[in-house]
């Protein structure tokens, strides 16, 4: 049997790869399809992770997005993030209006702080975050808009400014890291249905694009899960425009 | 016998006034102790410092006027990532904002219930936070070299939470899945105010929790007011979920909207609010 991977199971596998690696921490994930990587990473590659349900549980069953059957494996309100924040075994994959070349990431406002153009969530615990875990983001509408030389408000801070490390960042197009000497964003891979160019045209500061892959394919056990376990209702469609 | 701590809504306000820096229990669209907001909107109040981990609150004492600045680390109905009102009043340069990292707004908070002048963190460095925030500033650990940043204490006048259970001495339950910080906020305050969905006798405390869930004591309230459905439209599980019905009235009512919005929900009582959004 073969299967053809869409856009978005590349996005999901894309997600679970930045957790790769991670061992007994707590992945927190927002949006459909990072949530999915989280929840495919342990139910494949990385067993060990720790997955909350968002309120104030840690989940130990593969849940499917959208239902609460949950195996409740231990309670983790928000004072208790804060100190696995601050303890350092945590990775947050976060949203982001906009990220500079070193990752530097802005969910507080757009214009002038003190009177914004747009007034966005506010930073959150952006800042706590990079300066104390691993820390990736995921962007489902790759643009000059989000991807811009200089963010108009740093919350969560980049690798140029103290992050002690920014993993990835997945975007509907490719993968990101930063593994350069200068920890500045290296285009990883490209999704399918995408070239380098389309990333680069599609990126408002210079990212280095050398020895670029393809992004990994979907195993079949990986689609599998996908398909029939995470999001059976295909809730992942719905974040990205295929 | 001790004291009988049931004030009205009407009590609370009196007890507040122009200018003075309130805090305000739950988280986003969450819990939220609604019906003391709303009795704050159509008050006379004005020039409030709000300091929440920021929901519709935050988006409704703007929307009616009384704030001159919010501190936040974020605002939201969850569900609706972003509060409309908030985003109208903070474009419209309407209020100034203290905005923390949801961290450091904890401990500023920690630091006022624990009487020390500041509590010290990462989190804040290298961020804008300490750029929009002048009176930040980082410190060097007397024990090292790092810097950490210095948060000061959020010393607030007055507090408000909404509980699951209490009793009128002011113990109080929650019941859902998280306190989230409403124990600090008391702490953090010198009035302390509590809501409740349902006013128990002491005794039955432990019928309708378990002990672990007795987060608040007495000694942490001056005033207890029975506030049956109190923090709707915000969820107060597991008594009720959050009417997202009526969040997407509210989050609609921006503009042209908020007028027969105002006049219908929030410039009546409490009891006429609850007659109308039962209808």
């Amino acid at each position: 049997m073969t299967f053809e991977a869409t856009l978005a199971e590349y996005c999901v596998v894309a997600c679970a790869e930045a957790f790769r690696g991670d061992g007994e921490v707590l992945a927190s994930a927002f949006g459909f399809i990072p949530t999915l990587g989280a929840r495919l990473a342990r139910a494949t590659f990385e067993p060990d992770l720790l997955l909350s349900d968002g309120e104030a549980y840690l989940v130990a069953n593969d849940l499917p997005l959208g239902s609460s059957d949950k195996v409740i494996e231990g309670w983790i309100p928000f004072r208790s993030v804060f100190d696995v924040v601050w303890g350092g075994r945590r990775h947050v994959m976060m949203g982001a209006t906009q990220l500079d070349r070193y990752g530097n990431q802005n969910i507080s406002s757009l214009g002038p702080h003190e009177k914004p153009k747009v007034q966005l969530i506010g930073s959150r615990g952006a800042p706590g975050n990079t300066v104390n875990h691993a820390t990736s983001y995921w962007v489902p509408n790759h643009s000059p808009r989000v991807f811009v030389e200089e963010v108009d408000f740093v919350s969560g801070v980049g690798t140029n400014r103290g992050a002690v490390d920014i993993k990835r960042i997945i975007t509907n197009l490719c993968s990101i890291d930063f593994v350069n000497a200068d920890r500045s964003a290296r285009l990883r891979s490209v999704h399918p249905f995408h070239s380098v160019d389309d990333v680069i045209s599609n990126t408002g500061f210079d990212l280095v694009a050398e020895n670029v892959t393809e992004s990994r394919a979907p195993t079949d056990e990986e689609l599998k899960l996908i398909r029939e376990v995470l999001d059976p209702t295909n809730l992942r469609d719905t974040e990205i425009k295929s | 016998m001790t004291a009988d701590k049931r004030v009205t809504l009407d009590e609370i306000v009196s007890s507040l006034s122009d200018g003075m820096t309130i805090g305000i229990g739950g988280w986003g669209s969450r819990r939220k102790p609604m019906s003391i907001v709303r009795a704050i909107a159509r008050s006379t109040l004005k020039d409030l410092t709000v300091v929440s981990y920021g929901g519709p609150d935050v988006g409704l004492l703007c929307a009616t006027g009384k704030v001159k600045r919010v501190v936040f680390g974020f605002v939201t109905l969850d569900s609706i990532p972003i509060e409309p009102h908030f985003r109208a009043a903070r474009q419209a340069g309407a209020v100034e904002v203290t905005e923390y990292d949801e961290g450091m707004f904890y401990l500023g908070l920690l630091a006022a219930a624990w009487r020390v002048p500041v509590l010290a963190t990462r989190a804040g460095l290298g961020s804008d936070i300490m750029r929009v925030n002048p009176q930040l500033t980082t410190v060097q650990s007397p024990y090292s070299d790092e810097q950490l940043v210095a948060v000061p204490a959020l010393q607030l006048d007055a507090a408000f939470v909404h509980m699951n259970r209490a009793d009128q001495r002011g113990n109080a339950a929650f019941l859902g899945p998280d306190l989230y910080f409403d124990d600090v906020f008391l702490m953090a305050a010198k009035q302390r105010f509590v809501s409740t969905e349902r006013l128990v006798e002491t005794g039955d405390l432990l019928q309708e929790a378990r002990v672990q869930q007795l987060r608040v004591n007495r000694s942490m309230v001056d005033g207890v007011v029975h506030s049956p459905h109190g923090a709707h439209f915000t969820s107060c599980e597991p008594d009720y979920g959050r009417d997202e019905d009526f969040q997407k009235l509210y989050a609609g009512s921006v503009g042209d909207a908020w007028a027969p919005f105002l006049a219908r929900y929030i410039d009546v009582d409490e009891s006429a609010y609850q007659a109308a959004v039962a209808q």
